[in-house]
């Protein structure tokens, strides 16, 4: 079986380290403060202009003024601060973010991104996630490692409209943590059900397994 | 000194006409200048060109605009909550810019810092980035993104005072400080309206020089558009 989403989660909470501030995208990406541990002080940013975003309010404390990118209410906790759109994004581009967590619809070898536009479909916007992509430190991405019909996203090339060219370094999908390097795809970890011959298999891009190649562990 | 202060929205608008660019605070719902919108709609101007971050829902914010068929163009980051919207696009009757957040709220700064085009690193390689110019910077590649201004702006503010002086409040800042930036006349909506000298200087989020025309809004809805709790 590969992962569920909350695995995946739990899995990229173990890349935020101490003293980290961080995006979180919407999807599968928000559980992730979910499985942070309390020895870790993490910052969350939300893009619309919030650093140290809290859970969500106890029921009667709906602020409408205090909202999470995702539209949803949230609190500010201890410490945060309230900004502009235009600080947000200065935060942002100007490398001020440490890691980014998004979800993709297809990743490829070169470590470009598809998310946010399907030809033909009507097509919601980017919103901030190509500022995100292009400005974050480290970009890690959360997604379904194949399709419905078992098709794979991570792909030789993208085959979608493109939301940032050569800026992914890491994804964990619910097959297993993979780097994009410039050798391609490199399984490091495989969900514990599988065997990392079967990920490499189900997988179109180049992969190549590490050679310390482990099951996750959570 | 001119006086700023109108006695409502109708009157602040006066001069609004059609076939201009109009800049817009706000971020989904959140806000949002909810009684300028209103009183767009009640003008009747058509063939608006609007900059928001969003497009409002269906039967609020902007969405009153697209129900009456005011607008002709919409500049956005994102416009899922919205069914009139994808009906009127897809049918060809509503043109679209989609601007990276980012680089939207950018592009309202550098305008109203008179900036007229800077590089950025956003949508490098992809759709937003076709037919603009490239420029190399320390290896990196970047894009020429230009500065936007509008004809009139519109903002929502928590706090202003009668020179123009705004507050925010918590999230409801988003874009409106570059909205009120990037207007040839901005007008600012505020839940309270205070003297001069009330607003402590140091708090002062926008300066009361980017704002021409100022009114206390009434009737706020200030809805949220997605509710989320805890239970206790």
């Amino acid at each position: 079986m590969p992962l569920n989403k909350e695995q995946i989660a739990q899995r990229i909470a173990q890349e935020v380290q101490d003293g980290y501030t961080v995006n979180l995208g919407i999807g599968i990406p928000t559980l992730v403060v979910n499985y942070i541990p309390p020895t870790k002080t993490v910052m969350f940013q939300s893009e619309n202009g919030l650093l140290g975003m809290g859970p969500f309010p106890m029921e009667g404390n709906e602020d409408a003024d205090l909202i999470n990118a995702g539209k949803q209410t949230v609190t500010a906790l201890k410490g945060s601060s309230f900004f502009s759109s235009a600080d947000s994004f200065a935060m942002i581009r100007g490398g001020h973010i440490d890691l980014t967590v998004l979800g993709a619809m297809e990743v490829d070898e070169q470590g470009s991104i598809a998310n946010w536009m399907v030809p033909g479909k009507m097509v919601k916007g980017m919103g901030g996630a190509m500022d995100l992509v292009a400005g974050a430190k480290n970009v890690i991405v959360a997604m379904q490692h194949v399709d419905k019909e078992g098709n794979s996203k991570l792909r030789t090339k993208c085959t979608l409209p493109l939301t940032g060219v050569n800026c992914i370094k890491k994804i964990v999908s619910d097959y297993g943590v993979i780097d994009v390097t410039e050798n391609g795809f490199i399984l490091r970890e495989y969900a514990p059900d599988l065997t990392a011959e079967a990920v490499v298999k189900a997988t179109e891009g180049k992969m190549t397994i590490a050679p310390d190649c482990k099951p996750m562990t959570f | 000194m001119s006086n700023k202060v109108y006695a409502n929205a109708k009157e602040a608008l006066k001069g609004v006409a059609d076939n201009m660019t109009y800049l817009v605070g706000g971020f989904g719902l959140c806000g949002i200048p909810e009684n300028c919108i209103e009183a767009l709609r009640d003008s009747g101007v058509k063939n608006i060109t609007c900059v928001s971050n969003n497009a409002g829902v269906d039967d609020f914010g902007l969405g009153l605009l697209l129900q009456t068929r005011q607008i002709k163009k919409m500049m956005s980051s994102y416009v899922g909550e919205n069914a009139t919207f994808e009906k009127q696009f897809m049918s060809g009757e509503l043109e679209l810019e989609f601007c990276p957040q980012g680089t939207l709220a950018e592009r309202l700064r550098a305008g109203g810092a008179g900036i007229p085009a800077f590089y950025t690193p956003t949508g490098v390689g992809t759709k937003i980035a076709e037919g603009k110019e490239i420029r190399k910077f320390d290896g990196r590649d970047f894009v020429l993104e230009k500065g936007i201004v509008g004809d009139f702006a519109f903002v929502k503010a928590w706090k202003g005072d009668k020179f123009g002086n705004l507050v925010f409040r918590k999230t409801a800042r988003n874009f409106n400080p570059m909205v009120a930036t990037a207007g040839k006349i901005t007008i600012a909506e505020v839940e309270e309206l205070v003297e001069i000298g009330e607003l402590e200087p140091d708090q002062v989020h926008t300066p009361g020089v980017y704002v021409q025309r100022i009114f206390k809004a009434t009737n706020q809805q200030k809805r949220i558009e997605q509710r989320t709790v805890r239970k206790g």
